[in-house]
């Protein structure tokens, strides 16, 4: 299938105080294919976001794409012009951010807002894009959407706020639908409802969906496709049931073991330590050329603090990992 | 907890607090000419047993937050009994208010706010023992150095300010800064729910050691059933203010009786066909009613996919249905289990 999406080498850096370049993300490639999801899974501070807001174009000052290609529908992102790119934002892609109540205007109501979106896109009146605006709040299952409308975000609770940046996500019928963390801030029942109402859109739009998240067992059946970032660098990548199942690199499977999961109708477990990954993502500016992950290591030996950071490469068809003991650690 | 007493239960040790019939109500304005409330917290009862956590699960807004303050003596609460230690904590002002402070504390679910920006962390560390006059100032500085190596960070960090820690280490921050008046009680707020995975199993991990080592009871309020199975020995399920089923988390995950406790575990059961089949019996939809002047019935009766009329007429108790195990719901005798509890 021709990928709807495709990012090629792309590397982002940032102008530290003094000037100097330090990489964000490096040598990043991917595909998102019409109507699938890809999930990009990492801990805080790996470059999730970075990625997202590269794709677009909204990356904040001091930040830079130093090299490498996002084509959309066949077209180059990163050559298109200013106003070319916004009418791109919001109708082939638009984004749904970590902390709704920062993308929402406290000052205008629900309708106003989709309502906008919906003016500006596709050319709607006042009326048009009011009604429109009901439908597609109750597509999010916001229920009573006809008062709905007419609130503003603080009325709202955090699971239908999130909604709402949905359903105004939604209004440009998007073909790309970046979700960072949607369900980090919402309770477990509300987050399970976003995500089957997430699953729900995509059957119904046909919608790619870019999922970013931390927490690699909550999306493992939501995504299609897995692409794990450690340090601004794709370690491991592949389709997401042979990730979950058989994790080849050590971040992977330690991003795995530190979950708890719940088990339902089992006996009593007595506490067991959870896994643990020790120590933290090297800041911007502290990683160097060899394997990113070699200070938290448990595996790490003699050859990987010889050698840089290892390629990108097949294990398995279609299940790529990016470390030097890939095969013994298959074992 | 040791291996013994997770087969046979914490119900030997002593019981450390002990809330009777807690009610937090906050004004809501006037409705119909008559002043109406916020039904925050309306009548929960609960005992947690020295060296044990009692989890406290629920729907944003359901109260958990609010009790646990009320609890902590950080909002005042309407009516109700707190016993802590033996006695009633409800009503203390002043010195004595003081003096029971300092052996309960909280740790929140964001760091940063939680934290002063402009005092460096060892100060921070150091504020609680100086305002309650604990020690000379030359054991202080020693029992902060002293903390910060058990939170496992290292004695450089006391002269750092918060923004110069990352997440975690600012939520390590805070733990030491709970722990340092030696409380005997920590209510930990969502203290886990901001931090990503690997952080989260640092944090979790350091909670249970200090646990056993200084044998802490924990208030525990999160959102995440994975979570509360594993860390908490008790288990409180609340819904608009009131505890609707509570049972050792053993038994909780095992036999659930309350269809709001049924829809909590559709959201967040492991996935399959029996995943499926729980949501699509008991998940349920939109959102809680408004927990100002709640009608009279069960709160859960809007929602409940078992509802019958009566339900909504009378408010059903909290009853026990076995050693530790509480459900409220009518209902109770005639519903049938989950496919995987072999009931
Ligand atoms: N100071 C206050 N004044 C008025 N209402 C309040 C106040 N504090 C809490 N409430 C209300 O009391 C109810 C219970 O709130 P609480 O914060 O205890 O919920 P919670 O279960 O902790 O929710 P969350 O999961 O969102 O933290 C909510 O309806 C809330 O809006
Ligand atoms: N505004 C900013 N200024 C400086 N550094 C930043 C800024 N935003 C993010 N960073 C850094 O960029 C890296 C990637 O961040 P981000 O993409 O937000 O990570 P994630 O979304 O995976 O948590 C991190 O090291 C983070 O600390
Ligand atoms: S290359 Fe070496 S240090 Fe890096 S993840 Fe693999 S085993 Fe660990
Ligand atoms: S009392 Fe009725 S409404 Fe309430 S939980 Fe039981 S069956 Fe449902
Ligand atoms: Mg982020
Ligand atoms: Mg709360």
């Amino acid at each position: 299938m021709s990928a709807l999406l495709e990012v090629d080498n792309l590397n982002v850096s940032m102008r530290n105080g003094s000037g100097r370049l330090v990489p964000v993300i490096e040598n990043l490639s991917f595909a998102v294919a019409p109507a699938q999801t890809l999930a990009l899974v990492g801990e805080s501070g790996c470059g999730k976001s970075m990625t997202a807001l590269a794709l677009m174009r909204l990356l904040p000052e001091d930040f830079v794409i130093t090299s490498g290609r996002i084509v959309l529908e066949g077209r180059d992102v990163l050559t298109l012009p200013a106003k070319q790119m916004r009418s791109l934002r919001g109708s082939a892609m638009s984004m749904i951010f970590q902390e709704p109540m920062t993308a929402l205007n406290p000052l205008f109501t629900v309708g106003d807002q989709i309502g906008e979106v919906l003016r500006w896109h596709q050319g709607l009146d006042r009326a048009a894009a009011r009604s429109r605006a009901i439908a597609l709040l109750r597509a999010v299952q916001i229920p009573a959407a006809e008062q709905r409308i007419d609130a503003y975000p603080h009325q709202l609770s955090g699971g239908m706020r999130q909604r709402v940046m949905i359903a105004m996500a939604l209004a440009g019928r998007p073909k790309l639908l970046i979700a960072d963390e949607p369900t980090t801030a919402l309770d477990v029942t509300v987050q399970a409802q976003i995500f089957d109402l997430l699953a729900e859109l995509q059957r119904s739009t046909g919608t790619a969906i870019l999922l970013i998240t931390h927490d690699l067992g909550a999306v493992a059946e939501l995504a299609d496709e897995m692409l794990v970032l450690y340090a601004g660098r794709c370690i491991e990548a592949g389709a997401s049931e042979a990730i979950v199942t058989a994790p080849r690199h050590p971040y992977t499977r330690g991003l795995l073991n530190c979950v708890p999961h719940l088990a339902v109708g089992g006996p009593p477990q007595p506490w067991v330590d959870l896994g643990e990954i020790p120590g933290m993502v090297p800041p911007l500016g502290a990683r160097g050329a060899d394997c990113a992950f070699l200070a938290r290591c448990a595996q790490a030996c003699d050859v990987c603090r010889a050698k840089p950071q290892p390629t990108l490469e097949p294990i398995a068809p279609g299940h790529a990992v990016s470390c030097w003991r890939k095969t013994e650690l298959a074992a | 907890m040791s291996m013994a007493e997770a087969i046979r239960g914490t119900g030997t040790r002593e019981v450390l607090l002990d809330v009777n019939d807690l009610v937090v109500h906050f004004p809501a304005g006037r409705r119909h000419g008559r002043p109406s409330f916020v039904h925050a917290v309306d009548g929960v009862s609960f005992r947690v047993r020295r060296g044990t956590t009692l989890g406290i699960v629920g729907e944003s807004g359901s109260g958990k937050s609010t009790t646990a303050q009320a609890v902590m003596r950080l909002v005042p609460a309407t009516s109700g009994q707190i016993v802590f230690g033996n006695r009633d904590i409800a009503g203390l002002t002043g010195r004595a208010l003081r003096e029971v402070r300092r052996h309960l504390q909280i740790v929140f679910q964001d760091p940063f706010s939680a934290l002063n920006p402009r005092r460096r962390a060892g100060d921070q560390i150091r504020e609680p023992l100086d305002l309650l006059g604990i020690g000379t100032r030359s054991e202080r500085d020693e029992r902060v150095r002293r903390l910060l190596a058990e939170v496992g960070l290292p004695p450089q960090a006391a002269d750092l300010y918060p923004h110069q820690f990352s997440g975690g280490q600012r939520q390590r921050l805070c733990i030491a800064r709970a722990m340092a008046p030696e409380p005997d009680l920590i209510v930990c707020d969502e203290a886990v729910s901001a931090l990503d995975v690997a952080i989260q199993a640092q944090i979790l991990n350091l909670l249970k050691r200090l646990q056993r080592e200084r044998d802490l009871t924990y208030i525990f309020i999160s959102h995440d059933l994975g979570v509360i199975q594993k860390f908490c020995d008790e288990v409180a399920v609340m819904y608009l203010g009131k505890i609707v089923e509570q049972a050792p988390a053993a038994e909780i995950f095992a036999a659930p009786r309350h269809p709001y406790t049924w829809s909590l575990i559709a959201a967040a059961a492991p996935p399959g066909p029996m995943r499926d089949e729980l949501k699509r019996r008991h998940l349920v939809k939109g959102d809680p009613p408004s927990p100002v002047d709640p009608p009279p019935g069960c709160r859960f009766a809007q929602r409940c996919p078992a509802a019958i009329d009566s339900c909504s007429q009378r408010l059903p108790v909290l009853g026990a249905i076995g050693p530790d195990h509480y459900v409220a719901c009518h209902r109770l005798a005639e519903l049938p289990c989950l496919p995987f509890d072999g009931c």
